[in-house]
């Protein structure tokens, strides 16, 4: 089995946020980058199956010069390959555009990515990547098994969650629960040495017109202080509740 | 060139999202000078869409589409905005919803805006404005093709009454169902989902443990809110991951979020930062979420919530 994973490169999730240029660019200053969360969970899944399957595991990131340190990072973790396409990631469609090119002549049996990333949220990278692909797509992933060409996924719903049967080729968007917290790898001196030998190869993007277009960013107002109840009056939050912020 | 919705439904009835985003497109209509098209599948009752602008419904009935299948559900509802010559499509900020946007957007050559909080700030461009870095960030995007894909986040626009007169008309097709198929569906269908819910009360880990979880229970059953929890406590296997909330869990956007024993980490406090109200109960005066609530108390949840349960019975009782 053929995998590729792709990988945002996001601010870490504790950064401060702050923008430039007129609020027109996130400030990168001072900011540390990490994997994208959800598409690290679909990365370790990615190992299992390398493990237990002997799946091969290519990475791909949209991305300029400056993304490589979290690319290695994923071939420390274990993946075989990287690829980067050497492009600021302008929009979704754009990057969809992108990897969709890569994977067509990559030949992937299954393509993993994560719900959303937590810098944009946009959420619909995989979606797209499918579309473009014309192959089965399930969003919201918690769980993945495949055997010979069937694979059996769970999708987190509103509420609950379905079981889902379908076959290969495939993208999913993944998220935690396709792994636990505690199965995600912290990568050792010997992965980090042998990372340094895999390949990463850089590749140029092709032409596509992004459809968004980011203006400006602007933060949400600073809130007003807590209004503290003590603890024996009770009957003073519900009043607050009903008659000030109207909400019981 | 009217506005498209897709109106979701649960067991034959419309949900409340499906009227936010009626009254949400209405508004967008109002601005475009144009009118609402609906479409329902294997929705019993669609009256009540006309209470919120819609003036046309779209009805899909079909046995095979019982189960949502995004790529058949897609594949129709971009049948229907070719028919309509609709540009714009409205959808919500479901687990369904989310699963259609990008399958539209490439089988509509739309693009996608998702998380979007309010009415265009301009239609011509189209801009809209969204939130970005898990609600640490508002981001205006325009919207640069001619086709238009807006995901409305949930509780962000509210429920507009807007009386129209409608039409209904069933809407026919070749279906294919293929690719995926539905092996089971498990759903609690007593309890309100996160998604859905208008309250949702979260616990972490200052209930000590799962055992403790009824407090959690109780509380959501007198306000009919949904259950969630922080992310330690579904690492830890207290709860499920379906009620893990926060940067890496569900977004809430509820009216009432409120914080039992939950010390507020700031990714916690980017997941349900777009909740209107917050309330936090915690015995460490210090814990980083009453500098993100709106209403606090620094107390014992052992002491606070069994009392705050008993007198909110007794207010319900009597409102």
């Amino acid at each position: 089995m053929k995998i590729l994973v792709c990988i945002s490169h996001v601010p870490d999730t504790t950064s401060k946020i702050n923008f430039t240029d007129g609020d027109t660019q996130f400030d990168k200053n001072g900011v540390s980058f990490i994997i994208n969360p959800n598409d690290e969970f679909g990365l370790t899944r990615a190992m299992w199956f390398k493990e237990k399957q002997a799946a091969s595991v290519d990475i791909i990131t949209v991305g300029e010069a400056d993304v490589e340190p979290t690319m290695r990072k994923c071939l420390a973790i274990g993946a075989d390959n990287a690829i980067r396409v050497n492009s600021k990631p302008t929009d979704s469609f754009f990057v969809a555009k992108q990897i969709a090119e890569v994977a067509k002549s990559g030949n992937y049996d299954l393509i993993i990515a994560g719900r959303e990333s937590i810098d944009y949220n946009g959420g619909v990278v995989p979606g797209m990547l499918a579309g473009l692909l014309d192959i089965n797509f399930i969003n919201t992933c918690i769980s993945l098994e495949v055997e010979n060409s069937t694979a059996t996924a769970i999708r987190e719903i509103d509420g609950g969650k379905e079981t889902l049967k379908t076959s290969l080729p495939l993208v999913i968007a993944g998220q935690k629960g396709l792994v636990e917290e505690s199965d995600l790898r912290i990568p050792n001196m010997r992965g980090i040495m042998m990372a340094r030998k895999k390949p990463l190869t850089v590749v140029e993007a092709v032409s596509a017109e992004a459809q968004t277009n980011a203006k400006s960013f602007s933060k949400p107002e600073a809130k007003g202080s807590v209004t503290l109840v003590d603890a024996s009056n009770i009957d003073q939050l519900i009043d607050l509740l009903h008659k000030e912020a109207k909400v019981i | 060139m009217s506005i498209l919705i897709y109106a979701e439904s649960e067991n034959g009835t419309l949900k409340k999202s499906a009227f936010e985003i009626a009254s949400y497109a209405k508004g967008v209509a109002d601005a475009l000078n144009t009118n609402v098209i609906a479409v329902t599948f294997n929705t019993s009752e669609n009256e009540a869409l006309k209470n919120y602008g819609v003036s046309k419904t779209l009805q899909v009935n079909n046995s095979s589409l019982e189960t949502f299948q995004a790529k058949a559900y897609a594949n129709i509802i971009a049948e229907i905005a070719k028919q309509e010559g609709t540009s714009t499509l409205i959808l919500s900020s479901s687990a369904d919803s989310k699963y259609l946007a990008p399958l539209l957007g490439i089988n509509l050559e739309a693009a996608v805006a998702s998380n979007v909080v309010n009415l265009p700030i301009s239609t011509s461009p189209f801009v809209v404005k969204r939130t970005a870095f898990t609600n640490k960030a508002f981001q205006e995007t325009q919207l640069d093709t001619e086709n238009k894909i807006i995901c409305v986040s949930s509780n962000a626009y509210g429920l507009h009454e807007n009386p129209t007169e409608m039409t209904t008309e069933e809407f026919t097709t070749d279906i294919s169902v293929e690719g995926i198929e539905v092996v089971s569906v498990d759903k609690a269908t007593d309890k309100v989902s996160i998604a859905d819910a208008d309250i949702v009360v979260s616990g972490g880990r200052g209930l000590k443990g799962p055992e403790n979880w009824h407090l959690i229970e109780d509380l959501a059953e007198v306000l009919g809110a949904a259950t969630a929890c922080s992310k330690p406590v579904s690492d830890l296997g207290w709860r499920s991951h379906g009620e893990h909330v926060g940067q890496t869990g569900k977004p809430v956007a509820s009216n009432l979020y409120i914080a039992i024993g939950i010390s507020g980490a700031i990714q916690h406090l980017a997941g349900i930062n777009s909740s209107k109200v917050k309330v936090v109960i915690n015995t460490d005066p210090e814990a980083p979420f009453f500098k993100a609530a709106d209403y606090g108390i620094v107390g014992d949840a052992f002491e606070v919530v069994p009392e705050l349960i008993t007198k909110l019975k007794a207010f319900k009782a009597t409102n």
